[in-house]
């Protein structure tokens, strides 16, 4: 069944950018996640796919080839600054960022979208992910990716980690609190960016939260829901890949559907373990 | 008299053109166990906030170890701990250890790394609270008490000399209250930390502190438990500005 992905370069490229995905979006979740940033994925990967389509109609109006990945990934970036600097505009109001950049970033989409008068190549892909999309290029830039948000994870780990815990004592003990989110904020971009081809935009964020929900269902301490939720990514996207190219399905969908399973799982076995100890109890 | 640990000289504190505090002038000196209160909006956490840098004076001086604050670079000297409600989300998928191990990030510093030993003094901080038995247990799964001491532990495991705690028995059961303020008073006499508690339960207060203030704008009282217990209700009306019955508390 894996045959087809070892011997076409296509998917392969797509199959080792899922590999990678499956990676990071789950370990930056975890941050996401128990700071409640989860709405932040969402409007961020909607700025993304308006620096997708400004690309496309770069590319169009200039009649230049290069990847719409480097100008999603750099409003991306440019999108979470912006989240940030509304979030410390209105203090008290701090979740008004994310419907302001989520809507900027849809209505950019469709301006782009309109004066390249419509793309030859398929919107579809952007929105639901694809299995035919990853080019070498693509998988470089993505690969790059990987290498700096495992990196700069792992640098900064317990500055991060203290920082989700608790704001104000992070900031108290004389961590740079504002740098530090900002880096992470900046993080969660690329990782947006990254996962754009594979599992859409509409799609991506789920990539970061499901395999995280089904994982603190379970585990004991952080670090181990981290490890989990990279587990539970990784299995969602290899067969929601696998699957998606040979039901002709997006693999966004499949992929989502798996984690969806998984998380319905994590639940239920959480349940039947709750009632198996308070028989037990009794 | 032994060295001062904290010194504010003059200091006056005014938010959105509301004087908070006027003319606090207060020193804790080292080794003492100092109960802070005084009537809500009487500017106890302002004071405490000023002491830890997250608010800046308008007037007057702070010192802390007789250093200038703007030049004091010892954080990790002080311990704080607070209303955990204020802070902490409690489904926080972190163990024990995964919290206390956060007190000592800015001690490390930045691209550094927890190794054995620092491993091996999170689980000393956990034991000197008693908790060693819960240390890999979510700290979701605790009670209000148990959590707290947790959150005393994280402070002490960077050795500070001075602890701050602002009403942290708010949401602990009254049984575990008096374990509480136990455990604060071994950690005062034995390893001689100075600590600076605020609370509203003068009651159980007065038996472990040494000196007690009370702040409402400026400061009203400063003396030993026994001159404070003398007060008359009318003194102490005076102090929180409204009228004033002392509570009991059973021993």
């Amino acid at each position: 069944m894996i045959a087809d992905f070892i011997q076409y370069d296509f998917l392969r490229y797509t199959f080792l950018t899922g590999i990678l995905i499956g990676i990071i979006a789950p370990l930056l979740g975890t941050f996401i996640v128990v700071r409640r940033l989860s709405l932040i994925a969402d409007s961020l990967s909607h700025v993304t796919l308006a620096g997708i389509a400004f690309g496309l109609m770069m590319e169009k109006l200039l009649l230049i080839t290069f990847s719409p990945l480097y100008s999603g990934m750099a409003f991306s970036v440019i999108g979470s600054i912006g989240i940030e600097k509304l979030r410390s505009v209105y203090k008290n109001y701090q979740e008004l960022a994310i419907p302001i950049i989520l809507s900027t970033g849809v209505g950019l989409s469709v301006i782009f979208i309109s004066v390249a008068n419509g793309f030859n190549t398929d919107l579809f892909g952007y929105l639901f992910g694809s299995v035919s999309a990853v080019s070498q290029n693509d998988f470089l830039l993505i690969f790059s990716i990987f290498i700096i948000v495992v990196g700069i994870i792992t640098i900064f780990y317990k500055e991060l980690f203290t920082l989700s815990f608790d704001e104000e004592h992070a900031t108290i003990s004389g961590i740079h609190t504002k740098r530090i989110h900002l880096l992470f904020i900046v993080l969660t971009s690329l990782v947006i960016a990254a996962s754009i081809r594979i599992v859409g935009v509409l799609l991506v964020s789920a990539l970061m939260t499901l395999p995280v929900a089904a994982a603190m269902r379970i585990s004991k301490g952080f670090k181990q829901m981290m490890l989990l939720s990279i587990l539970f990514g990784e299995i969602s996207v290899i067969i929601g890949i696998v699957s998606g190219y040979y039901l002709s399905i997006p693999p966004g969908g499949t992929i989502v559907m798996i984690a969806v399973t998984i998380l319905l799982l994590s639940i239920g076995y959480k349940r039947s373990r709750k009632s198996t100890n308070e028989m037990r109890e009794a | 008299m032994s060295e001062p640990i904290v010194t504010m000289n003059n200091i006056n504190f005014t938010y959105e053109n509301k004087p908070i505090l006027k003319k606090v002038n207060f020193e804790i000196p080292k080794g003492k166990f100092m109960g802070l209160v005084g009537p809500n909006g009487g500017g106890k956490t302002t004071l405490i906030k000023l002491i830890l840098g997250l608010l800046k004076p308008d007037e007057g001086e702070i010192k802390l170890f007789n250093t200038p604050i703007e030049k004091f670079q010892h954080r990790e000297k002080i311990g704080f701990v607070s209303q955990k409600a204020n802070s902490f989300n409690a489904g926080f998928p972190a163990t024990v250890f995964e919290v206390v191990s956060t007190g000592l990030t800015a001690k490390l510093g930045y691209f550094k790394f927890m190794k054995k030993s620092h491993r091996e003094q999170v689980l000393a901080a956990i034991e000197m609270v008693d908790m060693l038995d819960y240390a890999f247990e979510n700290i979701g799964n605790l009670s209000g008490g148990q959590q707290q001491r947790v959150f005393i532990a994280r402070a002490l495991v960077n050795e500070p000399e001075l602890m701050i705690l602002d009403e942290p028995t708010v949401g602990v059961d009254q049984g575990n209250v008096k374990r509480f303020y136990e455990l604060l008073d071994k950690l005062n006499k034995e390893q001689q930390i100075t600590m600076l508690l605020v609370t509203h339960d003068t009651g159980i207060m007065t038996e472990y502190a040494t000196d007690i203030v009370c702040l409402n704008r400026t400061l009203h009282f400063h003396g030993n438990p026994e001159e404070y217990s003398s007060l008359s209700d009318e003194d102490l009306s005076l102090f929180y500005g409204h009228p004033v019955t002392t509570i009991a508390h059973e021993a």
